[in-house]
């Protein structure tokens, strides 16, 4: 099992949600989340004076899936989250992690019968 | 005997007359009209004020624009009106706690009952001006303790001098129309009084390279700040027409010069820190309408339109260039107030030396008016900033008028109300 935590535009959640659900995935959180890469934030002017805006709101999708889904998730978020063509520089970024345990509250089933 | 019947009836009609003067009723809900239209304003401060602060001090600028109008009903009522209009004339009991009278001071069209009423909603505008300047670092207290006397004396006096008939500089024949100086002046020197005692707010004036670095601080709402200044250029429709107190071909050409001055001085902002900036600064531009509104409202009655317009024009200038100069002085205003009340109100003040068409510098090139408005300018200053200086200073040493270094960088909701304005974690 693996956990996939993916940092995307807001704007991108739509498309995204789509490309999962067209690959069977029906089970996923996502959080309001603030951060920046490389290029940093942007600027603002607020009554004659500029200030630096560092962190852009983004949404980070959480999900944990089966060993054998992790390539297709990817490839699903991937592309729903890519700016045009050629992607653009804040579409984001996709972190796989192993997942030790799950846990499904209702039922008490454990791992793979609880994805 | 006949006769002596006749004279006593004809004694007791002029009696009647004399106790019941036949009011104008057009004129009466006219001002009563234009007198709740002033008392909206409140709400315009209030989404003016709370928008251009951060969210973590909305609650305590809401208070203060509510409870405000409250504090000025009580101190006018009780002893601001017998000051600014009763101690030249009847003073005697009945003066203070006005209850009623008959006639107001320059001719009985109105009852005084209507008059007082418009006169109370203007003292509660003066009243609001303050709060902002001094937003998101005082305490709530203290502005309340100031607020009352501001209302009850400073605000007063001025208006004693400048629109009581017996005030001498009435009698000189300086032209405050609606109150530039008597109201936006007089808010925008006590403000300035107490940003200076104040300080500013932390994290408003940094350093870099030995020299001081002007940050940043933005509101948390500028569709707050927008719907506020809507309200508040709704409201100078009935500040600014209704001061003739009457209804006549004048209060239709004052509505047409302060709409006028508005606009372009909204439109001259939007330019000007369009090339300054390199982008239309929405927060100078909101100010330079409401710096067009304010600098209009002393020679509203006294300008042509085309004289509105420039009085509009040079308001614009002064926000671009205002806010930024009273920042680079060090001084802290979040709202923007002294540069849209008091630089517009003293500059306002001073125009109409310029541009009435009675009088004024470009129709008769005379100086006299002018040097007539800047003595009246000076009075005000003089008064108003000293008697502001001398209020904080004591306010300050009994109770100290900014909050604790933590409460401020907390939040004064929580600290001063105990309320947030936007409560993140529902029970």
């Amino acid at each position: 099992m693996k956990l996939i935590l993916a940092v995307i535009r807001p704007e991108s959640l739509e498309s995204v949600r789509e490309k999962l659900y067209a690959k069977g995935i029906d089970s996923l959180t996502i959080i309001d989340v603030q951060g920046h890469g490389k290029q940093k934030g942007h600027k603002e002017l607020y009554r004659g004076r500029e200030y630096q805006v560092d962190f852009l709101n983004k949404i980070q999708i959480e999900l944990a899936v089966a060993d054998n889904m992790v390539d297709t998730v990817i490839e699903a978020i991937s592309t729903g989250a890519k700016s045009g063509s050629m992607g653009a520089i804040g579409d984001g970024k996709i972190f796989v992690t192993n997942l030790e345990k799950v846990v499904r509250i209702r039922t008490g089933e454990l791992n793979d019968s609880a994805l | 005997m006949t006769n002596e019947i006749l004279q006593a009836v004809t004694n007791a009609v002029a009696e009647a007359a004399q106790a019941a003067p036949q009011f104008n009723w057009v004129d009466t809900i006219w001002v009563l009209i234009a007198g709740v239209l002033v008392f909206f304003m409140n709400a315009g401060f209030a989404f003016v004020e709370s928008g251009f602060v951060r969210a973590k001090n909305t609650v305590v600028v809401l208070a203060k624009n509510f409870v405000v109008f409250g504090l000025a009903t009580i101190a006018f009522w009780a002893i601001g009106y017998a000051i600014m209009f009763k101690v030249f004339g009847d003073f005697g009991s009945g003066v203070f706690f006005y209850s009623m009278g008959t006639a107001y001071p320059t001719g009985p069209t109105i009852p005084e009952m209507a008059f007082f009423f418009f006169q109370l909603v203007f003292a509660g505008t003066a009243a609001t001006i303050v709060s902002g300047a001094i937003a998101e670092r005082s305490k709530f207290l203290v502005f309340v303790l100031f607020s009352v006397l501001l209302v009850a004396v400073i605000y007063p006096a001025v208006g004693m001098m400048i629109w009581n008939p017996d005030g001498f500089l009435f009698k000189d024949g300086f032209i405050d129309f609606a109150g530039s100086t008597v109201v936006h002046s007089v808010g925008g020197w006590a403000a300035l009084a107490g940003i200076i005692i104040l300080g500013p707010r932390i994290g408003k004036f940094g350093k870099a390279a030995g020299k001081r670095k002007v940050n940043a601080i933005p509101g948390h709402s500028m569709s707050l700040a927008t719907l506020g200044t809507f309200i508040l250029w709704l409201g100078w429709f009935g500040f600014n027409p209704g001061s003739m107190l009457a209804v006549n071909e004048d209060v239709i050409k004052i509505a047409v010069n302060t709409n006028m001055a508005a606009v372009t001085g909204m439109l001259t902002a939007t330019i000007i820190s369009w090339i300054r900036f390199k982008k239309p600064d929405f927060g100078m531009i909101l100010n330079g309408l409401l710096g067009g509104l304010v600098a209009i409202t002393a020679g509203c009655n006294a300008v042509t339109v085309g004289g509105a317009a420039i009085i509009g024009v040079i308001a614009g200038l002064l926000i671009v260039f205002g806010i930024p100069m009273f920042e680079n002085l060090g001084l802290d205003d979040p709202v923007g107030a002294t540069s849209v009340h008091l630089l517009n109100g003293v500059v306002g003040t001073f125009l109409v030396g310029v541009f009435a068409v009675n009088g004024g510098l470009w129709y008769t090139g005379t100086f006299e008016l002018i040097l007539l408005q800047l003595k009246g300018i000076g009075y005000t200053a003089v008064v108003v900033f000293g008697a502001s200086l001398i209020f904080w200073f004591i306010l300050d040493k009994i109770f100290k008028i900014r909050v604790p270094e933590k409460e401020e960088i907390d939040g004064l909701d929580v600290g001063e109300m105990g309320t947030e304005a936007y409560v993140m974690h529902d029970k």
